[in-house]
């Protein structure tokens, strides 16, 4: 009952505030989907603290019963929904509130009404994301998966008279269909493999599919590598994960709040919680999981680089988003799948933080985003100072090394380093340390530009900056708590001892004792070289930004050809044009023209016009009225058949 | 024996005696101002028949297996019986305005239904050709009613002239199917060709399918069609292109299957040709057509073209989906033939397409019927008219007939055209004088009535489905 | 060659000839002559078969009535069928050639003639001894009685036909209604006027 509610009420904020503002008022809806908002926040946490580790469903309804197909609307209720309940409605009531403030005036719009359909897609999105994390089935969870789809796409175009917003909603769309391709084929396979869509059947069955065979494509492989890799394609497209990535920096068009929601904090951790999710069937894909650290890794470190160099404060974030998915996937491909939902726990909070912060700036200094027109910004804007800076200690990972005393991200990313070195191999290690400097550095750039150094760009928005509303401070305040110490409250539950993590989860992961106690036992230099990193970053970062600040200059002049090469993304956009968007482009011309045009319209015109009237035309001559011509046609009729029976049934 | 025979002989022989009584009771009093109350009565009559009829079980024969009385046959009747009385009820305006009401015009339609019930329940030769005749004379008379026109005279005469050529066919044909059987009884024909068959036969065989092809007016056995039905009074067009197309089918399938049944490889193959020939000069045929009666005469070529595709099938399924094809098809053409009737300008007849314009501006309702029954008639989902394209389609490929089932497609594809292009007159068409308002009530009941089953027919087709397997059973087993 | 096997074929042939002068022949009424001479020696065929009561049919019915008909229609109505004919020459070559096939089809399938076997099992028996005529009274109206009752039907609606497109009740001319004519009153048919000197009606 208590679940249900925590599913709905959101839905419920949403169809009344989407369809009924009008008769409640923009203000009515605004308070309906928040304070539902709350109510399901309170609840879920209720829900989480209370979870005792037995998993247990609750029946909704049936959904499609067809064949053997035969699925149900259930919540699913084990320790991974509870963690994801917690984190999403807490995030997303934080960013309901958040947005009375953030969305209080808007010059996009004019005289045209927003703010209701604003909280109703939040309130939506909510919803779908809740029906994805408690989802009983894959088709269910499918559904959510959709839902967030379009809720994201509603979000990020919702400066819909932007055509840049609009461009990059479809961008969204389009970039996460690919993905959506592959994870629906991997539901196919579940089905014709196992026969059932349920996530109990599946696990049941996913020792006996380690041990088949499928066809898929040209040869026989493994069914659990076959879905595994079908499904991390999937889990790809929404978690951003590098060739599938390009779409979220562009989503940054949508408003903050929504970017703080959806493209940091839930949306685009779905993937890691598929993966999570599915983990007793990955455990038999080892190929699938060294494929999933793989990519992590490259990801960590690609998003990383290019991060170094961005100077629209949102984008600098959203690239740290990229990074820090990857570093979540590394450690749910090395088999510690704990480590996995903790730092997407803890992510959640200095994530949300960041990016709330950030909106707070953007809204202080009038709607500029390039960090490059900031600076000296910390007295003017306290609270969101602290709260950031909160935040950047949070995700450069600060802490006491070989304790478990620090900020979030200290003890979630330590985590996944040890668990990559324990269980992903040298590669994975070695890149997510790297990262990690890089994740230090230009997160200390974003600080130092934004908030110290001289006044820089126009003078008047410098003049007007002065704090956000407490609707807006309130959530900076409450996340950063979150972000300081929520990894010390749940270091132990989620990568503690084997024992205790066991207890945690319960039956919702497999038994990846062997991992975690490796990670647990790894030699004194791993655990402390993310720290050096992070010391390492932050160095560089007061070198540049606050005593040489004439040397990143330098640098650029020195390694230009390098320097562009992050500016742009490692030409990630310009490779897709290249090779899909103008390859489609010539595709779609040549069909067109000469298959719609020439082939298929000439076909068509020529029959109906060339040769339709001329039979027309000889069957009008044939119709001549006169008797000896029509009995003529029937006298040629029965000789016709005559001919053809003696030619064909004669001969038998 | 005589008895029982003639008990099973019963509704044909009440209908005919009621035709003879009525004939002579009429003559000898008022003529032809009993027309109306005959018209009625001959109505109910049948209706009433069509009841009893539809009522009866088991399987029947009478004078030595040469009259069958079996669930196919009585599909066929009572579908028959109500399509003559619809014609009846429907046709009476018309009739009245143009001053065709002759006595015997009623007496002709129930005569020729007799000869249509006769066909149907045939199991022999000779019975099958008595009732081909009786149908065929009363038609020939039938369509040269309006005899002070040329157009209907000429009409009756080209039918009769190219009726009895194709009777000719049919004879020969079964002369041919008696010299090599011994018997003219279906049973015995069919026994005779259990060990094979001699090329006679199938020359037998061809003539007969000849003569079956031009009474349902299938290609290239078809061309009496256009003409005749323009000429004819357009109440008798009606008759001509449902109740005669339904015996005539129903007769096709049951020699088929009952006399010739040994050698379906042979037949299906004429059968697809036909339907081919016939859906294909349908489509073309009605392209360049402007009036609407001779239009409707391909519309019919081209629907013979799918059912005969049903028939092609040679299994049960297929003939079912004949028999619904053809239900479905007589719905239609009546519902369109009731309002061509009432197309009438400055109290003349129209019956060019082009009168049509902006016809839905007049009479909405009306006008959204026949948008439903050219809908249907194209097949256009989802009326009842594209389940029963569906139908035969289906039943054509699960018999092997993949190509056909292609070739019809296209074919129903181009015949959209001039059935779209009524649609496009009465909606879009230029502003012209417009049309009389002449349509009687039982007309209008039966343009918008028919409409309404070929939109709510989709449900469950009222139960013709069930029927029609049934019927289908009793013939192929 | 017995008597009957060459009165046979005297008939066959005479038959034939007459046949095919029927459409040969130019002139209409010549047409109708060769088809009584047809007729004839089929009902010659008929008694050497020993059916003489349908021989004397066809010869009473079909020659002396008929055929006499048709002979007096072709005569009144005088059809050029010169011009009908030219019409036709044009397709000629066309129809000959389909002619020839189907004359060549119908070569293959006589030749490879064949009659199904255990046929005289199907074969109608015999009505039995007595003399033809009685036979086939005996026939027509017991196991044919439906087939008579149907043809009978098809005379039926063939005089309807005839009745229907020909008689016609012409409203336009005067007739004489006898009845009508001897019940005439006096009284209402003169109306006595007085009228006044020097005044019109």
């Amino acid at each position: 009952m208590m679940v249900s509610v925590i599913l709905f009420a959101p839905l419920v904020g949403a169809i009344i505030g989407g369809f009924g503002w009008r008769i409640i008022g923009e203000q009515g809806a605004q308070w309906l989907t928040t304070g539902l908002l709350f109510l399901a926040l309170v609840l879920s946490w209720v829900v989480f603290l209370g979870f005792d580790g037995n998993a247990y469903t609750v029946e909704i309804g049936r959904w499609i019963v067809s064949g053997e197909l035969d699925t149900s609307w259930s919540i699913r209720i084990d320790r991974l929904s509870a963690t994801m309940l917690v984190v999403v409605t807490s995030v997303s009531a934080l960013v309901h509130l958040y947005s009375f403030g953030y969305m209080a005036h808007d010059d996009n719009f004019g005289d045209l009404p927003y703010k209701a359909r604003f909280f109703a897609y939040l309130s939506f999105f909510t919803f779908a994301m809740l029906a994805l994390v408690t989802a009983d089935n894959i088709l269910q969870l499918f559904f959510g998966w959709e839902g967030v789809g379009l809720a994201s796409y509603l979000l990020i175009g919702f400066y819909f008279r932007k055509p840049s917003a609009n461009a990059a909603a479809i961008k969204a769309f389009v970039v996460n269909r690919v993905g959506d391709f592959s994870f629906g084929l991997g539901i196919y396979a579940l089905f014709l493999m196992t026969g059932s869509l349920t996530f109990d059947n599946i696990f049941a069955a996913a020792s006996t599919l380690g041990g088949e065979e499928m066809r898929f494509l040209w040869r026989d492989w493994n069914a659990a590598e076959v879905i595994g890799f079908l499904l991390f394609i999937g889990a790809m497209g929404k978690s951003a994960q590098i060739f599938l990535h390009t779409w979220l920096p562009d989503a940054m068009e949508g408003p903050t709040p929504v970017s703080a929601l959806i493209h940091a904090a839930t949306m685009v951790t779905a993937g890691v919680f598929l993966m999570v999710r599915m983990s007793p069937v990955l455990e038999f894909a080892p190929h699938a999981k060294m494929f999933v650290v793989f990519i992590g890794a490259t990801t960590a470190f690609m998003a990383a680089t290019i991060g170094l160099v961005q100077n629209d404060i949102k984008r600098v974030i959203a690239y740290s988003t990229c990074s820090q998915l990857g570093y979540m996937f590394v450690a749910a491909g090395s088999g510690v799948y704990g480590a996995a939902m903790f730092h997407l726990f803890t992510h959640a909070f200095f994530k949300a933080l960041l990016f709330l912060g950030a909106g707070s700036v953007i809204v202080a200094m009038h709607h500029e985003q390039d960090m490059r027109n900031y600076g000296g910004l910390r007295k003017k804007l306290p609270v969101t100072f602290w709260t950031m800076l909160v935040g950047t200690l949070a995700i450069t990972g600060v802490g006491i090394p070989f304790t478990q005393i620090g900020f979030a991200g200290f003890l979630s990313k330590d985590a996944v380093i040890e668990g990559a070195f324990a269980g992903g191999g040298a590669y994975a290690f070695w890149m997510l340390v790297i990262a990690a400097a890089m994740t230090s550095f230009y997160s200390w750039r974003l600080m130092f530009m934004t908030f110290w150094g001289r006044q820089r760009g126009d003078a008047h928005a410098h003049d007007h900056a002065k704090e956000s509303p407490l609707s807006m401070t309130v959530p900076l305040v409450v996340l950063a708590v979150g972000a300081a110490v929520a990894g010390m409250i749940w270091y132990g539950d989620f990568f503690g001892d084997v024992a205790r993590v066991a207890g945690f989860f319960g039956a919702a992961l497999p038994d990846g004792e062997s991992v975690l106690e490796a990670a647990h036992h790894v030699p004194g230099w791993v655990k402390v070289s993310p720290f050096v990193a992070m010391v390492v970053g932050l160095l560089l970062a007061v070198w540049m930004y606050l005593i040489h600040t004439d040397v990143p200059a330098k640098l650029v002049a020195a390694g230009r050809p390098f320097y562009l090469f992050l500016l742009n993304k490692w030409y990630f956009d310009e490779l897709y044009d290249w090779l899909f968007v103008r390859g489609a482009n010539w595709v779609g011309r040549v069909l067109w023209k000469r298959g719609d045009g020439s082939a298929i319209d000439g076909t068509v015109n020529g029959i109906s016009m060339g040769i339709v009237p001329f039979f027309t035309r000889v069957n009008a001559r044939a119709q001549s009225g006169f008797l000896f011509t029509y009995a003529f046609a029937m006298v040629l009729g029965f000789a016709l058949f005559l001919a053809w029976i003696t030619l064909s049934g004669g001969a038998n | 024996m005589f008895a029982a025979d003639f008990r099973i002989i019963l509704p044909e022989a009440i209908l005919a005696i009621w035709a003879m009584g009525a004939l002579i009771a009429a003559a000898w009093t008022v003529k032809d101002a009993a027309t109306r109350a005959l018209t009625w009565a001959t109505a109910a009559l049948m209706l009433a028949l069509a009841l009893w009829i539809g009522t009866g079980t088991g399987v029947d024969s009478a004078f030595d297996g040469s009259f069958v009385d079996d669930r196919f046959a009585r599909f066929a009747k009572v579908a028959i019986l109500l399509i003559s009385a619809s014609i009846l009820l429907m046709g009476e305006g018309y009739m009245t305005r143009r001053a065709l009401m002759r006595f015997e015009y009623p007496l002709l339609i129930a005569l020729a239904t007799v000869g249509m019930l006769v066909m149907v329940s045939s199991g022999d030769l000779i019975v099958l050709y008595m009732g081909v005749e009786l149908q065929s004379l009363s038609l020939y008379v039938l369509a040269a009613l309006r005899r002070d026109s040329p157009r209907s005279t000429e009409a009756g005469l080209k039918y009769f002239v190219l009726g009895a050529f194709g009777s000719g066919l049919l004879l020969y044909g079964a002369s041919l199917a008696y010299g090599f059987a011994g018997t003219t009884l279906f049973s015995g024909i069919i026994e005779a060709t259990a060990d094979g068959v001699s090329l006679g036969l199938l020359f037998a065989l061809v003539f007969m399918m000849a003569g079956f092809a031009y009474k349902v007016s299938a290609a290239p056995f078809h061309m009496w069609t256009p003409d005749v039905y323009e000429g004819a009074p357009t109440t008798v067009t009606a008759f001509f292109a449902t109740a005669p197309k339904m015996a005539g089918m129903a007769l096709f399938a049951r020699v088929m299957f009952d006399a010739f049944g040994n050698v379906t490889g042979d037949w299906q193959q004429i059968v697809a040709f036909l339907s081919v020939f016939s859906m294909f000069l349908g489509a073309f045929g009605g392209i360049g057509q402007m009036d609407f009666k001779r239009l409707m005469a391909y519309s019919t070529i081209g629907h013979m073209g799918f059912a005969l595709m049903g028939l092609t099938a040679g299994t049960g399924l297929g003939v079912q989906a004949m028999l619904v094809y053809m239900a479905i098809y007589v719905t239609m053409d009546l519902g369109a033939f009731a309002f061509i009737m009432s197309m009438e300008r400055d109290g003349r007849p129209v019956t060019d397409i082009r009168s049509l314009n902006l016809y839905s501006r007049e009479r909405p309702l009306v006008a959204l019927a026949m948008l439903v029954l050219l809908f249907s008639l194209a097949g256009v989902p989802p009326t009842v008219g594209f389940f029963g394209k569906y139908y035969v389609l289906h039943a054509a490929y699960d018999g092997g007939f993949g190509w056909l089932a292609v070739l019809g497609v296209i074919a129903s594809v181009i015949s959209a055209f001039y059935y779209l292009r009524i649609v496009y007159f009465m909606y879009f068409g230029r502003e012209t004088q417009p049309l009389d308002r002449v349509m009687s009530p039982a007309a209008w009941v039966f343009v918008v009535g028919c409409a309404a089953i070929m939109v709510f027919g989709v449900v469950n087709l009222f139960g013709v489905e069930p029927a029609a397997a049934g019927a289908a059973a009793a013939l192929v087993n | 060659m017995t008597a009957a096997a060459f009165t046979f074929y005297l008939f066959s042939l005479s038959v034939l000839a007459g046949g095919l002068m029927t459409v040969l022949a130019r002139n209409p009424v010549h047409s109708v002559l060769w088809l009584i001479l047809t007729f004839i020696s089929a009902a010659g065929l008929f008694v050497l078969l020993g059916a003489e009561f349908v021989a004397m049919l066809l010869v009473i019915v079909y020659v002396g009535a008929v055929m006499v008909l048709f002979l007096f229609v072709t005569m009144m109505l005088d059809v050029d069928f010169a011009t009908l004919k030219g019409e036709m020459a044009r397709y000629m070559p066309l129809a000959l050639f389909i002619g020839v096939v189907i004359l060549l089809q119908f070569a293959v399938a006589y030749g490879s003639w064949a009659i199904a076997p255990g046929t005289e099992t199907r074969v109608a028996a015999p009505a039995g001894a007595m003399e033809n005529t009685r036979a086939l009274g005996v026939l027509l109206y017991d196991r044919y009685f439906l087939l008579f009752q149907l043809a009978g039907l098809v005379l039926l609606v063939a005089m309807i036909g005839a009745i229907v497109l020909t008689l016609r009740h012409r409203t336009d001319i005067k007739r004489q209604d006898v009845i009508a004519q001897m019940m005439r009153d006096p009284k209402t048919a003169i109306e006595m006027l007085d009228v006044k000197p020097g005044q019109g009606l």
